[in-house]
């Protein structure tokens, strides 16, 4: 085996256009394309776990629909476990699990463990391994009392929790959510991330999920992707975000009296409250070198560092990106 | 895998997926047992629209009772088999407006199996058993002198015609794919071609039998080769050999739906959302 594995997903120069032919009057059509994914290339290590954010409409569901092969890329090269998606869906399938948070996979009329055997079945999961990763779920996402019902009867959070596991009883190398946590509560939420962790550190599955709640890749991504008009904006750790989004964070610092503001640049006061004021500086900034700056010239009592908040940061980079917003199409 | 093991594998996931539905059904007892009936007293109903006709009068362009329903088995039970195995191809546009189509992409089965069981219901039994009896029955009563040849052009004409019919089905399929309310259309085509087929060729003007023998070659699949077997002469000139020519014009059919069916996935484009 070579030292250099090959990465499980590879994306070289992907793209995704779609012809919306739109009617604008009686018999009249316009026809327009929509390039939904642009020149999208990344690659994703066996046993990572990615966060893919962007705002509505930005391609993210459209990248995963080409890394199963549901759509034909337009232009471009992509592998997943060395397998063109679109070419071989059938094989990849073996290989891949997939839950689309507004779609299921279960069978609404029959009890939930029906669903699985059909699973066990259908993709040939040796018996073993299918009891084996069925008490695994079972378990893990609490799934016991709900093995007798049928799915229409679930809640919408019992339902995804469901669909997670009926993803995951074939061993797939590589897990896609699209929107797992859409519409659940807190405690769902923490249900379903607790056990992504779970399974990515354990078993080492890939995971590629896209979400809108930051929370998600907050607790689950060391590595975060940002897409927006169909173009990859931003790769890297979460905590590298602040600075591409031009964040500050804030120093809170408390003293003796109240005082004029602060002077010490590049930092700058915000807020004054009596003796206590918030000073803004750039995220890149050492904290440190401000705070005995400011220690060897004002009579510092306390103090404390702000990180920014992450959604302000995407929603910067969102506005930001973009400016004079064009149109998008709807199909 | 080769073309062998798809079908296969095919079969077996029709099978998975269509007792999947059949259990759905039984959840619903009462409705199930209701349209159940209901189904086989409509399909009997078919062919007794035929026997009043025959009430009437002593013969339909020229072919007696015996005849007719001889071309209405071979019709209708050929059809009944591809409506098995196929017939759900209209909810495949309903699956592609909601999108749900997107979850037959990623199992590990070819999808024609899945669409080809979706919303399975055991009516569709129905079709064929009565298609079957009234085979049966004209078999038995019409005036033919069954050698061995004519006894087995009976299941080749058979298959042939489910082939037939089943390519059809598949083509429509695929055309959902591009137009998505094209379900309409697919029915004249499968529907009417059943229904056209239990007339004999000799009711129909000599451009339509030409259409539907060259173009369409639904001809194929019982005028040509009963004309054969109840020694009658097709209305246009055709070669002694082309009553044995079904198994050859269900091959072409087949391939070239396949051919269809492959560019329409190809072109699929799923929902935005
Ligand atoms: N089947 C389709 N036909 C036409 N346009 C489409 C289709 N699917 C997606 N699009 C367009 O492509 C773009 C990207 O859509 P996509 O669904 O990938 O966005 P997304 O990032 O998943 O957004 P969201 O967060 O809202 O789910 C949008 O402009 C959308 O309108
Ligand atoms: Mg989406």
């Amino acid at each position: 085996m070579s030292v250099t594995e090959r990465p499980l997903i590879e994306l070289d120069g992907v793209e995704k256009v779609f012809d919306v032919r739109r009617k604008t009057g009686f018999l009249k059509r316009e026809r327009r394309q929509v390039r939904a994914v642009d020149s999208l290339s990344f690659t994703v290590a066996r046993g990572e776990m990615v966060g893919y954010i962007g705002p509505n409409g930005a391609g993210k569901s459209t990248t995963i629909k080409m890394l199963t092969g549901i759509l034909t890329p337009s232009a471009g090269r992509l592998r997943v476990a060395g397998i063109d998606p679109s070419r071989e869906r059938t094989r990849l399938a073996h290989r891949i699990g997939v839950v689309f948070g507004q779609r299921t996979t279960l069978w609404w009329d029959l009890p939930l463990i029906d669903s699985y055997r059909l699973m066990h079945r259908m993709y040939r999961i040796p018996d073993a391994r299918y009891r084996e990763n069925l008490d695994r779920c079972v378990e893990l996402l609490e799934l016991g009392d709900l093995l007798a019902a049928p799915v229409r009867q679930l809640s919408l959070g019992q339902r995804m929790r469901g669909d997670i596991a009926a993803a995951l009883l074939h061993d797939p190398e590589v897990l896609y959510l699209d929107e797992p946590t859409i519409g659940l509560d807190v405690i769902s939420k923490a249900k379903v991330r607790g056990f992504l962790k779970e399974l990515n550190a354990e078993l080492g599955t890939t995971v590629l999920l896209t979400t809108h709640d930051l929370q998600d890749i907050e607790q689950l991504c060391s590595r975060v992707m940002v897409i927006d008009h169909g173009r990859l904006m931003y790769d890297g750790a979460l905590a590298g975000l602040h600075e591409v989004g031009e964040s500050e964070r804030i120093l809170v610092v408390d003293l003796e009296r109240e005082l004029p503001p602060v002077e010490a640049p590049p930092a700058r006061v915000v807020k004054v409250e009596g003796p206590r004021q918030w000073l803004a500086f750039p995220a890149g900034e050492s904290a440190a070198a401000l705070v005995a700056r400011i220690a060897a010239e004002y009579p510092l009592v306390d103090l404390s560092v702000r990180e920014p908040d992450i959604e302000d940061v995407i929603a910067r980079m969102y506005a930001g990106a973009v400016p004079g917003r064009t149109e998008k199409a709807v199909s | 895998m080769g073309e062998r093991g798809t079908v296969l594998e095919g079969l077996r996931a029709f099978r998975l997926i269509a007792g999947m539905w059949v259990r759905s059904s039984m959840t619903y007892r009462t409705s199930f047992v209701v349209t159940m009936a209901g189904n086989l007293l409509m399909t009997a109903m078919d062919f007794v629209g035929i026997l009043l006709m025959f009430a009437q009068v002593d013969s339909l362009g020229g072919w007696s009772l015996p005849e007719i329903a001889f071309l209405y088995g071979l019709s209708v039970t050929s059809f009944g088999a591809a409506d098995l195995l196929l017939g759900s191809m209209d909810v495949l546009g309903s699956r592609i407006r909601d999108g749900s189509f997107d979850i037959l992409l990623l199992r590990p089965v070819p999808v024609l199996a899945q669409i080809g069981a979706d919303h399975f219901a055991l009516r569709r039994l129905g079709r064929i058993t009565q298609g079957a009896l009234v085979l049966g029955w004209a078999m038995w009563s019409v005036d033919v002198d069954w050698s061995v040849g004519k006894l087995l052009l009976v299941p080749l004409m058979l298959v042939s015609g489910a082939a037939i019919f089943s390519a059809l089905f598949v083509a429509g399929a695929a055309f959902q794919i591009f137009a998505q309310d094209a379900a309409e259309v697919q029915n004249a085509f499968t529907y009417g071609g059943t229904t056209l087929l239990q007339y004999p060729p000799t009711v129909f003007g000599k451009d339509f039998v030409r259409g539907v023998t060259f173009v369409l070659p639904l001809a194929f699949v019982n005028w040509v080769p009963a004309c054969y077997v109840l020694g009658r002469a097709y209305p246009l000139d055709l070669p002694g050999w082309a009553a044995f020519a079904p198994p050859l014009v269900a091959l072409v059919c087949c391939a070239a739906a396949g051919l269809v069916w492959r560019a329409g996935l190809g072109s699929y484009r799923s929902t935005g959302s």
